[in-house]
């Protein structure tokens, strides 16, 4: 098992032949979490799909678990930003967390007892227990997250690449969520988390600032300097 | 009551067929529709069902069965999608509008190079569920099985992409060849149906039921139950109204699909602000007691 979770090269990002970012390096390790910071259109998103294998890299080269990205779907999970469909799927919040096995069990595998139990363990460390019955469409922004969240735990995987995981949630949710990363990473598991928010930023090893290009990379006392925020948001952090 | 609800269909064999045919109708819609509904595909469906009309017609003018122009038109119409939203990289739903009104365009240029063909053109756009012959059923039998059997296998890849494409592929499945294989079931589900309801109203058939479906089902083994249910009484009492009043048959079993919807749409609206009134009631209590 390689002792680098995610390695990336020279890596250049985008759609097409479109750059959005280019010149992308740095590597992960077991537990570690890496936060992507950026205004909306600075290549947080891109950089997340191109790590689940959705988006080619357009140079450079990346790995995923020594391999491809997007070879490993049982070993990734990727939580994409709040899904339109939400707001009008009417399956069961229990049924949506199951498709996270999905990877797992593949077209024809049965599910078994030990599906069923990580099934109910991410409905209840998530709180979506209590609502598990419900339809994702009759629920709250906060609630639909916290499903597409249980989701994700559901796939039991060695890398979380989180889109905007605490979009929508209140005081509560946010610490809830800081909690299931830190009790992931516990586990081993290595954390890659797009966000607007600097606050989610403060137990990262690494942290990207992204605007089309990368403005700053490290731990966040080094990567969170003013002037890179400045250069990124146009804004300080009070002191 | 025997005379009004059971006589039409035992002393008719063209009702008996009918019913039949509105029944595997029935079930196939109900199996790609909830599919159709979850992915928000209907505009697909509509365009799918005006996309196979100059298939159909070509093969009339040579002599050769309208369900293989149906499925050439199909292939044509998802081809052509597929290449425009690519290539040119528009919109799915630009692409799909496009293919769509040129098809109907060329469809209604063919028809209307023969005199023949208007009579034809109302069975192709609204159906012959009266005209339904026993080797129809098989070619019905035969959809309804493949219908299913997609349904069953890409149970999980369709169920993801109804949530998020990417959240599909990132769980190890193909989108592109998925998605490709809903079409191909929506392009079946419109071909095997045209005989009976026609091109123009198996939207109907193909929305309605699992519509209703998904108003009060949050299970996809329900939601599809409940369509197939629905589409088999849609298609009993349609033909008994068309068989009594002397009404177009497809007609009269789409519309009572969509009036179902209706009353069920009502009905569950009701229940939910009595629901919510009986949820504020202990609040106006307290606010009482606060007086």
């Amino acid at each position: 098992m390689p002792t680098e979770t995610i390695s990336a090269s020279h890596l250049s990002i985008g759609f097409g032949k479109h750059t959005v970012v280019a010149n992308i390096d740095f590597t992960t390790t077991p537990g570690e979490l890496i936060v992507l910071i950026g205004t909306n259109g600075s290549g947080k998103s891109a950089l997340l799909k191109t790590l689940s294998g959705m988006l080619a890299p357009i140079s450079g080269s990346v790995t995923v678990l020594g391999g491809d990205p997007g070879k490993s779907p049982r070993r990734v999970a990727y939580l994409p930003q709040h899904p339109i469909s939400s707001h009008t799927l009417p399956l069961r919040v229990r049924d949506v967390v199951a498709m996270g096995r999905f990877a797992h069990l593949g077209l024809f595998g049965r599910e078994s007892n030990q599906d069923r139990k990580i099934l109910q363990t991410s409905l209840e460390r998530t709180g979506a227990i209590e609502f598990a019955e419900k339809s994702l469409r009759d629920l709250s922004g906060g609630q639909q997250q916290r499903t597409h969240l249980a989701q994700v735990l559901t796939r039991q995987a060695e890398i979380l690449l989180l889109d905007e995981p605490t979009a929508g949630l209140d005081i509560n949710g946010r610490k809830l969520v800081a909690e299931i990363i830190a009790n992931e990473r516990a586990r081993g598991v290595t954390v890659v988390m797009a966000t607007h928010d600097l606050s989610d930023a403060q137990d990262a090893a690494v942290v990207m600032l992204l605007a089309q290009r990368v403005v700053s990379i490290g731990p966040p006392d080094v990567a969170l300097r003013d002037e890179y925020l400045r250069e990124c948001f146009g804004f300080t952090q009070p002191h | 009551m025997n005379e009004i609800f059971i006589a039409p269909f035992v002393s008719n064999e063209y009702m008996r067929l009918a019913l039949l045919a509105g029944i595997l109708v029935a079930v196939t819609c109900a199996i790609a529709g909830t599919f159709v509904v979850l992915r928000g595909l209907a505009f697909v469906g509509d365009a799918l069902g005006h996309g196979v009309l100059p298939g159909i017609a070509t093969a009339l003018i040579f002599g050769i069965s309208g369900i293989i122009g149906a499925a050439v038109g199909a292939v044509v119409m998802m081809g052509g999608v597929n290449l425009v939203s690519r290539r040119y990289k528009l919109s799915s739903d630009t692409a799909i509008g496009l293919l769509f009104v040129g098809m109907l365009a060329l469809g209604v240029l063919i028809t209307s190079s023969s005199p023949k063909f208007p009579e034809d053109l109302d069975h192709i756009l609204f159906g012959e569920s009266l005209a339904v012959k026993p080797t129809d059923l098989i070619w019905q039998s035969i959809a309804l099985l493949i219908v299913g059997a997609i349904g069953v296998l890409a149970r999980r890849p369709f169920l993801l992409m109804s949530v998020d494409d990417g959240l599909a592929q990132t769980s190890g499945f193909n989108v592109t060849f998925f998605q490709n294989l809903m079409m191909a079931m929506i392009g079946l589900t419109v071909i095997a149906s045209f005989q009976s309801v026609g091109t123009l109203l198996v939207l109907g058939m193909l929305i309605a039921p699992a519509a209703t479906g998904v108003l009060f089902a949050r299970r996809i083994s329900s939601m599809m139950l409940i369509a197939s249910v629905i589409g088999c009484f849609a298609s009993y009492v349609g033909l008994l109204i068309s068989f009594h009043f002397e009404l177009a048959a497809s007609a009269s079993i789409v519309l009572v699909a969509v009036s179902i919807f209706a009353v069920v749409a009502v009905a569950t609206e009701v229940k939910r602000s009595r629901n919510l009134r009986h949820d504020e009631l202990p609040h106006q209590h307290e606010h009482s007691h606060a007086h």
